[in-house]
């Protein structure tokens, strides 16, 4: 192959050829990257967690929930049969990071949003074997037990802003109330306009206190509710 | 640079470059690779063409065969629901309180209401019913907070209770801490106890919680303690606590009272699923 060795002997003419190739193969990556917003479908419904929530959500994560539940409910009839519609990406769009999970010790989590009463949550955290016998989930009893760091929730919401998540200056300026009023119930009119849909009221039986317990929760109530899809226009093959 | 020279022992040619006497052969890629590679990737080109590939700034290019996951799934829950029409349709044909007169729909509506139940209501209720003590009621007794009817049981999976469906089962029990003395809640616990006991039944009158009873429990569960299925209220005349017998727990209840919540499954839950839940919760032991 004399071709070849001719490229081989000139390092300029190795050096450009070798740019290219890399080149096309970068451009091929890179490109689409620049339009990745208009890759994911916008649906009514979807908004960011309100700041109880949030906190519950990195709750999850540090309790490494996602290692048991996966979130996400793949399009085969047992799963959606047994979870509810297939998940879509929209559902996804405000995870930082996304916490779909590849290994189901425990069922899938997608939709358990309102399919358990608060109190269920309550007495399955503190002592899964209490309502479900065969469950091998550790217990988290002791979220019950530890306040929820309020401070620091303006400081994630603005983290989150900073890759993407739309969280206006009131909603930072009014977190810390807000996960108050969410966690109490009380006084939650602004609340629930930030967050519509925002599930309400004391969660670990434990009134005067925002605990770790009630931002799990509230996480757990909301997951997988936001999207209405008795909406026939989210399924567009099935005209 | 060294010469290309055939080698003696293989008869192939060198590559020419030599490193202290040992020269390098120059072995070509077998033909049977060359091959298999080309046709890999002209699989790969008519794979990109035939399914979904490329995608533009507005829409993904379906693909000749136009496949999709989700049109997949459309086709097997076609497959699925044609398979299950005619029971599903039998089962729709008759009214609720009939179906389980025929034997087979009988033991249709008894394997697909157990695997519903089992899914979605047993993590509180318990598998087979038996409830939890002291936080979510068992549904195999003959003890029903708001009805044990077919129709009543698909009303309330249907909506739940003390949820955000508008259609929910709404009550609530007043928290008499706020209204009675500590004195006074333990005169009506006192009386509520003996509510059970029929040979208590002319005696309990002169009881000092009678009145108080009347006065405020009266209304929601009844004169003398039989529950009041509009309100959810349970009944007082029997054995089951929901939240405990003890007199303690019933002075707990009545000081500040625990109030069950259900989820509404009208999302979750098709009409068929519904009335197959129903009919299996029903014959579960306690159904009207």
């Amino acid at each position: 192959m004399p071709n070849h060795a001719t490229i081989e002997r000139s390092l300029s003419l190795l050096s450009m050829l070798a740019l290219l190739v890399i080149s096309i193969g970068g451009l091929v990556e890179i490109v689409p990257l620049f339009r990745i917003e208009t890759t994911v479908e916008k649906v009514a419904g979807m908004r960011p967690y309100s700041p109880l929530e949030q906190m519950g959500r990195n709750i999850y994560t540090r309790e490494g929930c996602y290692l048991c539940h996966s979130q996400q409910i793949r399009p085969f009839r047992d799963e959606v049969d047994r979870y509810g519609h297939y998940s879509i990406a929209a559902e996804s769009m405000y995870d930082h990071p996304f916490l779909w999970g590849s290994k189901r010790t425990g069922p899938d989590l997608a939709r358990v949003g309102l399919k358990y009463s608060n109190a269920w949550h309550l007495a399955h955290l503190e002592d899964p074997r209490s309502v479900v016998p065969v469950s091998i989930m550790p217990a988290y009893a002791e979220l019950k037990n530890r306040d929820l760091d309020l401070t620091s929730i303006p400081d994630h919401l603005t983290a989150l802003r900073k890759v993407g998540v739309p969280y206006t200056d009131t909603q930072i300026k009014t977190a810390i109330d807000d996960a108050k009023a969410q966690a109490s119930g009380v006084d939650t009119d602004g609340l629930l306009a930030r967050y519509p849909k925002a599930r309400l009221g004391d969660f670990d039986g434990q009134p005067n206190r925002v605990t770790e317990m009630d931002a799990l929760i509230a996480y757990l109530q909301v997951l997988g509710t936001l999207v209405d899809f008795r909406d026939a226009r989210l399924d567009p093959g099935a005209k | 640079m060294a010469q290309r020279e055939r080698d003696a022992l293989t008869g192939r040619l060198t590559t020419g470059h030599e490193w202290d006497g040992i020269k390098e052969l120059s072995t070509p890629i077998p033909t049977w690779w060359i091959t298999t590679f080309l046709i890999s990737i002209m699989v790969a080109l008519i794979y990109l063409w035939l399914m979904p590939s490329f995608a533009t700034t507005k829409s993904l290019e379906p693909g000749l065969l136009g496949w999709s996951s989700s049109g997949e799934l459309r086709e097997d829950q076609a497959i699925a629901a044609a398979a299950q029409a005619p029971w599903r349709q039998r089962l729709m044909a008759v009214p609720l309180e009939e179906v389980t007169k025929d034997e087979e729909l009988r033991r249709f509506v008894q394997a697909g209401g157990r695997a519903l139940f089992n899914e979605n209501c047993a993590p509180c209720h318990g598998v087979g019913g038996g409830g939890q003590q002291g936080q979510f009621p068992a549904l195999l007794d003959d003890d029903w907070l708001w009805g044990g009817k077919p129709a009543d049981i698909v009303q309330t999976v249907r909506h739940g209770i003390r949820n955000e469906d508008a259609d929910s089962r709404q009550s609530a029990m007043p928290v008499f801490g706020d209204s009675l003395s500590k004195e006074q809640i333990g005169n009506v616990a006192d009386y509520v106890l003996t509510l059970a006991d029929k040979s208590k039944a002319d005696s309990r009158a002169a009881l000092p919680g009678a009145a108080l009873f009347k006065d405020n429990c009266a209304g929601c569960h009844g004169e003398n303690g039989e529950g009041g299925r509009d309100f959810g209220a349970p009944r007082l005349n029997d054995a089951i606590w929901l939240y405990g017998g003890s007199r303690d727990a019933i002075i707990h209840q009545i000081t500040s009272p625990r109030m069950g919540s259900m989820p509404s499954f009208a999302s979750r839950l098709n009409e068929e699923s519904l009335r197959m839940l129903a009919l299996y919760v029903h014959g579960l032991g306690g159904g009207e």
